[in-house]
């Protein structure tokens, strides 16, 4: 009796599970091998158990420098990327207690884009850092902005009510939207760079970049995954998941913290990536509830598969020429995300 | 188990609550009242925790509170809101086994078989096991304020502070809900709770706060709260006290705004002759006190039935036969007073008295055939031949209960002298008839003009109604003995 009622209201959970496993493994093998030259599965697998396991492989070099340097660290950091926006944006909306928040509702991507447009403005390039400087920039802008937005929140009330948070979050992306902007208007014939970013891309990254983004990953979702069950009794409120016994201040601090820092990460190696945050999280929602302690490793697989299926699409859609991801994850989460509007209305609020 | 010191506090700058102390021992259940904005929220919320006391302290289990942890806290400490919400589909059974939270230790935080076991026994103690797979957004409120309270009760709290628990739920839910936290006082649960309804306090809290301003106004056993003078002065509405039914506790009815009020009397112009019944329908319905076969004790009445029937009448289901009857001449039985007498119509005799600046008008059907000298020792007779002697009282004028009370008394002394004086005697024992075997009575009053508080025999009201009761009664007694003496 309880089984199939629950199967017939949500999707099993190991099952779920396995389905978003296969979808990210298919998802990286397809990445991997479409492109101007088609690689063959088998030797995919070959190469990838060659350099990460180190079987013997006996491959034609070329083939594997595509395949090794070329698009396989872009799939893994489109993979990064997507699994950090998913979660930040669960996470989000289980904090804000709004299905509607995304991971840039508190202007961490406005943070983040300044930082890296400021860099491409000024042609700056830190010592030492060489081309990391935008990255490193970006990232710091981000995760400033995060701690300024927190700092004004808690200035104008000490108890931090999640209203004034997201307030100030949308009054700092404004108010660094009009700095990009500015800047924009000001530039001659670095137009073109800044909107390419903007838009969002992950070409031509390589492997220091998945270097780069990964401590910030690993930390921000590890922290996150800890904090599913707070976020479980504080997506009923702060004041009922103080009565639960969770320390509601040091909480959402840390899941502030934590979202930010992968949104941030992912905005200043990538640009701004639409979309994922919110379709993917929602999209889980519907199969297998609003639990976190699910939510949250599901939406993570799913927007890592996502995202490099999305990115395929980018760079063969019109191939040779490369279409900015955003522009891909935009145009397929929007419609998906009316499409589940709609259903919602119509089921009368089960999301 | 739970006690306030001295507590001050408020959201912001101004001060809500002002100097509030008490205690609550364990197994008490505690009540909180108060008007809007009287700071009853507030105080629960510093007991709770959510908000920081200015001044004062509370002290749970004999530790200040602030020196629990949150988790510690929510070992001890459980609260049900008004109102819950998220906007997450959860189902019942994951919103239930987050109040296990406090209870989950260590780093992967895992799900013992105790948790398990206290999560199933809160869905069966508030009955929400049926639907614990169900989403929250398919339960209707009364049903989802039940799954918080599951919530609340998974936590194993020693103390449950609730707001306005009874705020959603309909009649039935709110009744399941206070009897289960009333069987749960008796297991050791400490329950404070705010509530919005002065007769359901009444009826289940051992003690009650009256907050009024952010003060106590009074704190005591209902018994001591539910006064009115207490009730106007902190609601400033007015109230009226008067007895539970069936449950030794006060309750409170509200008194609406009377509009300007026509004047009415009540005398021989709005009796109704029918042949075999007489009705009497006021313009207004009257507070009664009655011993008829339909609509008997207190009530608002707007109709008044006294009916004929035959000598042989068949006793046997005649409350049925009578509600027939009187439903079949178009009287609603909801709010009809009817009496039957063997005594014919004709017979029956009225009058009106005026004292002062009350006015009395009494109907009566008198007939001596089962008169009985009451003094007299006999057995008791289970057999009532149709009744003989009906009396109605119909009051022009406001009366208090005790006014109802003693008007009868008036009324029954008349008749009784009425009876003697026309040499009515007991058949069985030879002496002075004091009524008859199946007599009934009616006081009715409009409820409007002058206030009589007693209708004793020297007040002007007992005056006009011993006055008009004799001389009816006497003249019908006449009638009837005339009646028989020509057949």
């Amino acid at each position: 009796m309880r089984k199939r009622s629950t199967r017939t209201f949500l999707l099993n959970k190991k099952t779920a599970y396995t389905f978003a496993l296969l979808f990210l493994a298919a998802a990286v093998f397809a990445g991997t091998a479409a492109g101007t030259i088609q690689v063959p599965f088998h030797q995919i697998g070959a190469i990838l158990a060659h350099h990460i396991i180190g079987t013997e492989a006996m491959i034609d070099t070329s083939i594997d420098n595509i395949v090794w340097e070329i698009r396989f660290p872009r799939v893994v950091l489109a993979g990064l990327i997507g699994a950090s926006l998913a979660i930040a944006g669960a996470a989000f909306q289980g904090l804000l207690r709004n299905p509607l928040a995304d991971p840039y509702t508190l202007g961490v991507s406005s943070g983040a884009s300044v930082g890296a447009v400021l860099v491409l403005f000024f042609h700056v390039s830190i010592p030492f850092l060489g081309r990391f400087t935008l990255p490193v920039v970006s990232v710091t802008t981000a995760v400033l902005t995060i701690f300024c937005v927190l700092l004004f929140a808690q200035a104008i009330e000490r108890s931090m009510k999640l209203e004034t948070i997201i307030l100030t979050g949308i009054i700092f992306s404004s108010f660094l939207g009009s700095f990009i902007s500015l800047m924009i208007a000001l530039t001659g014939e670095e137009l073109r760079q800044i909107i390419n970013w903007l838009l969002g891309s992950v070409s031509m990254r390589g492997w220091p970049y998945v270097q780069l983004m990964l401590p910030f990953f690993v930390g921000g979702s590890l922290l996150l995954l800890y904090l599913a069950p707070e976020l479980n009794a504080m997506s009923f409120g702060e004041e009922k998941a103080k009565h639960l016994g969770v320390n509601v201040q040091r909480k959402k601090m840390m899941v502030l913290i934590a979202g930010s820092v992968l949104t941030g990460a992912a905005v200043a190696v990538s640009g701004t990536i639409g979309f994922v945050g919110l379709v993917v999280p929602h999209f889980i929602r519907i199969l297998i509830g609003p639990d976190h302690r699910h939510l949250l490793p599901l939406s993570m697989i799913a927007g890592g598969g996502f995202l490099i299926i999305a990115d395929l699409a980018a760079r063969t859609v019109i191939s040779p020429t490369e279409l900015p991801i955003g522009v891909i994850t935009s145009l397929i989460g929007a419609p998906v995300f009316a499409l589940i509007l709609i259903n919602r209305k119509r089921k009368g609020g089960v999301a | 188990m739970l006690q306030v010191n001295e507590l001050s506090g408020g959201y912001g700058s101004g001060l809500i609550v002002r100097g509030v102390s008490f205690s609550v021992k364990q197994g008490e259940l505690f009540g909180i009242l108060g008007p809007n904005g009287s700071g009853k929220s507030t105080l629960l919320n510093m007991v709770s925790g959510l908000i920081k006391p200015a001044t004062g302290e509370v002290l749970i289990k004999g530790r200040p509170a602030v020196s629990y942890s949150p988790k510690e806290l929510a070992r001890v400490v459980a609260v049900l809101p008004q109102m819950t919400s998220s906007q997450f589909a959860y189902t019942v059974k994951e919103t239930v086994s987050l109040g296990r939270y406090a209870h989950q230790t260590g780093f992967f935080k895992s799900w013992t078989e105790r948790d398990e076991e206290m999560v199933q026994k809160a869905l069966e103690r508030t009955g929400t096991t049926a639907f614990s797979e169900k989403p929250l957004s398919a339960l209707s409120g009364g049903e989802r304020q039940r799954v918080f309270l599951a919530q609340a009760l998974a936590q194993e709290p020693e103390i449950l502070l609730l707001d306005e628990p009874t705020n959603h739920l309909d009649l039935s839910f709110q009744k399941e809900l206070l009897d289960l936290l009333k069987r749960m006082t008796v297991d050791g649960l400490t329950v404070i709770s705010i509530f919005h309804d002065l007769n359901l306090s009444s009826l289940y809290c051992d003690r009650l706060l009256l907050l009024d301003k952010g003060s106590i106004h009074k704190l005591g056993q209902p018994a001591d709260i539910m006064i009115e003078q207490h009730i106007q002065r902190v609601y400033q509405t007015e109230v009226q006290k008067q007895p539970h039914p069936e449950v030794p506790k006060p309750q409170m009815s509200i008194l609406p705004e009377k509009g300007r009020q026509k004047k009415i009397d009540i005398d021989a112009h709005l009796l109704e002759h029918h042949g075999n019944y007489l009705s009497l329908r006021p313009p207004v319905p009257l507070k009664s006190l009655s011993s008829g076969v339909i609509g008997a004790g207190w009530g608002w009445r707007s109709a008044f039935v006294n009916r004929h029937v035959d000598q042989h009448y068949n006793m046997e289901n005649f409350e049925q036969e009578a509600a027939d009857y009187f439903v079949q001449n178009g009287f609603d039985i909801q709010d009809t007073v009817g009496m039957m007498t063997a005594v014919h119509m004709d017979d029956a005799a009225w009058r009106k008295e005026v004292q002062e600046d009350v006015s009395v008008f009494v109907v009566a059907t008198a007939g001596a055939g089962n008169a009985i000298d009451v003094t007299q020792p006999r057995s008791s007779w289970k057999h009532p031949s149709p009744g003989t002697i009906n009396i109605w009282v119909f009051v022009n004028g406001k009366l208090s209960e005790e006014a109802f009370v003693q008007g009868i008394m008036t009324a029954t002394e008349a008749k009784t002298k009425a009876l003697a004086d026309q040499g009515v005697y007991d058949a069985g024992t030879g002496t002075i008839a004091t009524g008859t075997s199946t007599d009934s009575i009616l006081l009715a009053a409009t409820q409007r003009g002058s206030y009589q508080q007693f209708a004793g025999s020297i007040t002007p009201l007992g005056i006009a109604i011993g006055r008009a009761v004799y001389e009816s009664v006497t003249a019908s007694l006449q009638k009837t003995a005339l009646r028989k003496a020509s057949l």
